[in-house]
């Protein structure tokens, strides 16, 4: 059984919350732990604070989607999120990944985002082409933390591209 | 967002409380900051995570921030109290090399 849900909103802060609480909402037939879910929450901030600080210019009237999608299976279910904006783009992702890495350390930022993401998340994938946008695709399995998550280790698949 | 502070036996404590994102911290960086620059004489600095329901990457930045501005003083700090997702976070950052979880 799939579910689905899209959200479009202005690139805007007071967004923040919002967005990371209606993903968590979202997933709660999934039965999710509260591990899960503040790692749900985590993940989806950063990409949406991404699209707020990085992909338009302050004056710019920005919008983000977010889509999810939810499988329930027998042992709990997974849960996909795609968050895109319609920016300027990232010159070149596989750069953009590495921890630390930041063109705004001036303004406080720490360069972790990406690697928050792929760490809280059993699947991350990341496309962007400069002057039209950025996406990221990230999945994460519900209910398997205790028995089912030892036999089968988490596995991460990092896609990037500037395709 | 805001912040809970008290200066005990020459130490500055500053409590975050609330949900750490771009748009919240953002209204409490210059309330740390006037702290700061109000207790010079500190001998050290805590900062409380224990009322930070969420935080994201905005944390680490607003945290090594305010060890930076807390440096140029010569004013070591700690943290303390983080919540699970939190010190996860700023585990694998490794702001605790910077400013130690006490
Ligand atoms: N949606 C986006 N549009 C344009 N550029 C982006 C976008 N997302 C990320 N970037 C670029 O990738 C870099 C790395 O992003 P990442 O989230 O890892 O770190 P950060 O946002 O700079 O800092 P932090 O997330 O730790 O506060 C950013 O500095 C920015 O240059
Ligand atoms: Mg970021």
């Amino acid at each position: 059984m799939k579910n689905y849900m899209k959200l479009e909103i202005s690139a805007r802060g007071e967004n923040e919350g919002f967005a990371r609480s209606a993903v968590a909402a979202f997933a709660l037939p999934l039965n999710p732990s509260f591990t899960e879910l503040s790692d749900i929450k985590t993940a989806v901030s950063e990409a949406v604070t991404n699209c707020i600080v990085h992909a338009y210019s302050k004056t710019q009237d920005g919008k983000i989607i977010i889509e999810c999608e939810t499988e329930q299976t027998s042992t709990g279910g997974v849960l996909h999120i795609e968050i895109r904006d319609f920016g300027c783009g990232i010159e070149d992702v596989e750069q953009a990944v590495q921890p630390f890495y930041t063109t705004l350390s001036d303004d406080e930022r720490s360069g972790m985002g990406f690697t928050i993401m792929q760490t809280f998340m059993d699947e991350f994938s990341l496309t962007s082409i400069r002057g039209e946008g950025t996406r990221v695709e990230m999945s994460r399995r519900i209910g398997e933390e205790d028995g089912a998550a030892f036999s089968k280790p988490p596995k991460s698949i990092r896609k990037v591209s500037n395709a | 967002m805001r912040i809970l502070s008290d200066y005990r036996g020459n130490v500055l404590y500053m409590r975050l409380c609330g949900e750490m994102d771009e748009h919240n911290a953002a209204l409490v960086r210059r309330v740390a900051d006037k702290l700061v620059d109000d207790h010079t004489q500190s001998e050290r600095a805590v900062i409380d995570l224990s009322g930070v329901s969420f935080m994201d990457s905005t944390g680490i930045g607003f945290l090594i921030g305010r060890y930076k501005k807390l440096q140029r003083y010569g004013i070591p700090v700690y943290v303390t109290n983080p919540s699970l997702g939190t010190d996860k976070i700023l585990q694998m950052s490794g702001v605790y090399t910077l400013m130690p979880k006490i």
